[in-house]
């Protein structure tokens, strides 16, 4: 069954009502906003919220704001952190744990609380896709992440198309964007902002029932013609603006053919193993585990965290880590998102959103390796 | 996934760092079965969570032998447990050992130091259906003579029909007249008809390597050598991310792998 599709245009002076109606259906608006002159995601009030006349200039090592010199409110690229803090969150609780006098253990669940409803307001194509990967290592194994399935349940998607692109986007290489597909990352709403001579205005795009439901409680109009070809010229420009490129025809291959390329010692020198790149992914999933006590000793509780395969103690067994080198621990990175992940979940496990480029405090840029590794 | 209560039955010392477990279920009811080469996640109360195969006998399924080396702070904490407490249990998980593909054919067991826990529940079902399997050998290294495990077992087996034991360690002791050196070197001796063998071999990823080697040089198949391998493990779900080597996450492809499947990156250095 394909989705139903229905096109209308919602003024930029009564997107409130939006927040309005899903704040009545019991939503907390999860979108992008500034914060500490950047672009973050995190729970909105209200439309005022939305980073209006600011965009992002994301470069290698780099991120600034800038003012726009028109009231954009989605005139940036991705927002710095990805949805997966409200799908796989920082920090869980697995379970309780109580020791009676006698030695016997009881457990007790962690994490039991039902989740809020949530709509992620401004999720780019990209990032869908990134939740698309997340689905298939949470859900579509051979065990399903319970924390992970519930929270997913109540998620709403208003998805939104890229006016523009970053210096750090290749999300055309991945193709991953940069418009939103409905048929490939099922949405329940998707946005496009149209700014011109005519006025402020959003086409909004129906990809579920709610999606439709939600579009009749809105008060839209019928589009026109000529904004329709407004949004396709905008998003073929996006697409032709893509700041960084990755050749992924045979890369996988390649680099699991090169695992012992002089590029890995050179990255290595550069890299200063602060696991940035892993934080800021909007696929990468690792987490490890904590266990405390309480001082009477009689109460634990274990708690699972993000982690990062450069941490010298992700791989530790008895006597010492796998992963000893940063070399190697770089590669183990590298290899999985661009090769391994292919086999593992059908899929590169990169989407292009070039955070890890940006937030690299050496400038590491992904696409630039991956292009050295077919150099001999 | 919660654990389950288990309880310990009875707690012993098998040499100087290493230890066996035997753990009942705590709550009355059918306890779930495990197959040769699989592992459980012990949880140790307020330390932690541990990958740790099992070693006991696959028919005794209630009674759940872990043999256990102390080597960091859970492996510590499970060391002092004594009988009456308890521990949780999560599992099994894995892959097992292929008993079913292997009859009729000789097994050749290789095991290097701790390496012989997880290979034991595959030979009690071997030795349980003895008719099933052609000749059974038993090569185990260890680092001394203190340190071979389960000695006066491997000394019972040797009595049994068919079955062959060699014992070969690092260093010997003046009482000590056995073999001395890497258990890869009781392969080149060993008789066998390599297209009816199947080899299992546990033990560091090097020996492993070497082992499959000398394996292979005398005719045997990568398909009918058998490895099990370890990493830190943290979910046993396939979704923590720890155990990765290449593709594969060895708490679900593994960790018992045919070596044509793992072959490559087992020789790969610190993938």
């Amino acid at each position: 069954m394909s989705p139903p599709s229905v096109q209308s245009i919602l003024e930029r002076d009564r997107l409130q009502d939006l927040f309005d109606v899903l704040h009545r259906r019991g939503y907390t608006v999860i979108g992008p906003t500034v914060r500490d002159r950047a672009i973050v995601c995190e729970a909105l009030r209200a439309a005022s919220d939305l980073p209006e006349g600011w965009e992002d200039v994301p470069e290698a090592g780099s991120y600034r704001l800038r003012r726009r010199p028109d009231k954009a409110l989605f005139g940036f690229t991705v927002p710095t952190n990805s949805w997966k803090e409200w799908l796989h969150p920082k920090r869980l609780k697995l379970l309780g744990a109580g020791r009676d006098g006698e030695g016997n253990l009881h457990f007790t669940p962690g994490d039991d609380a039902e989740p809020p409803k949530l709509a992620f307001l401004g999720a780019r194509s990209c990032e869908l896709h990134a939740i698309a990967i997340q689905d298939r290592v949470f859900l579509g194994g051979t065990f399903v992440d319970p924390h992970y399935a519930k929270r997913r349940a109540n998620v709403l998607i208003i998805a939104t198309n890229c006016g523009r692109a970053g210096g750090t986007c290749f999300c055309v290489s991945m193709n991953t964007g940069p418009s939103v597909d409905g048929r490939r990352t099922p949405f329940d709403l998707s946005l496009t902002e149209l700014l011109d001579d005519s006025g402020h205005r959003f086409l909004l795009e129906a990809g579920s029932q709610t999606g439709t439901a939600l579009l009749d409680e809105l008060p839209v109009r019928e589009v026109t013609t000529r904004e329709l070809r407004a949004a396709r010229t905008l998003l073929d420009n996006t697409a032709s603006q893509m700041g960084r490129s990755l050749e992924t025809q045979g890369l996988a291959e390649t680099m699991l053919q090169n695992l012992d390329h002089p590029r890995w010692q050179q990255v290595a020198d550069r890299c200063l193993n602060c696991a940035n790149c892993t934080m800021v992914c909007p696929t990468c999933f690792c987490t490890t585990v904590e266990d405390v006590t309480s001082l009477t000793g009689d109460h634990a509780e274990r708690w699972r965290r993000w982690d990062s395969c450069f941490n010298l103690d992700f791989t530790w067994m008895h006597g010492g880590p796998a992963r000893q080198s940063a070399r190697s621990r770089y590669r183990q990175w590298l290899t999985h998102k661009l090769a391994t992940w292919h086999e593992q979940f059908g899929s590169s496990g990169c989407v292009g959103c070039g955070r890890c480029i940006s937030w690299c405090p050496v400038g590491i840029d992904l696409t630039e390796e991956a292009r050295a590794l077919r150099a001999p | 996934m919660m654990p389950i209560p288990w309880r310990v039955a009875e707690r012993w010392d098998e040499t100087a760092d290493t230890f066996t477990v035997a753990l009942e279920p705590s709550r009355p009811g059918e306890p779930p079965g495990f197959k040769p080469g699989q592992f459980n996640m012990l949880y140790a109360f307020g330390a932690g969570e541990s990958a740790l195969s099992i070693s006991g006998d696959p028919s005794l399924p209630g009674r759940r032998l872990h043999t256990v080396r102390k080597v960091g702070t859970v492996t510590s904490a499970l060391a002092r447990l004594r009988p009456g407490d308890q521990v949780g249990l999560r599992g099994p998980f894995g892959t097992s050992w292929p008993m079913t593909d292997l009859k009729g054919r000789d097994l050749i067991f290789v095991a290097g130091g701790i390496g012989l826990a997880p290979l034991r529940p595959a030979i009690y079902h071997a030795l349980r259906f003895r008719a099933d399997y052609g000749s059974i050998r038993i090569l185990v290294g260890a680092r001394s003579p203190a340190d071979l495990l389960y000695a006066a077992e491997l000394a019972n087996w040797q009595e049994i029909p068919g079955v062959f034991r060699e014992v070969t360690v690092d260093r010997g002791t003046a009482a000590w007249n056995g073999h001395v050196g890497v258990v890869t070197k009781l392969i080149p001796p060993l008789p066998l008809d390599p297209g009816n063998s199947a080899a299992l071999i546990c033990g560091p990823e090097i020996m492993m390597r070497y082992t499959a080697t000398a394996l292979r040089e005398k005719g045997l198949p990568a398909a009918a050598i058998h490895v099990t391998m370890e990493r830190n493990m943290k979910c046993a779900l396939a979704h923590c991310g720890h155990c990765q080597i290449g593709p594969h996450f060895i708490c679900r492809e593994g960790p018992v792998y045919p070596l044509d499947r793992i072959a490559f990156w087992l020789t790969q250095r610190e993938v």
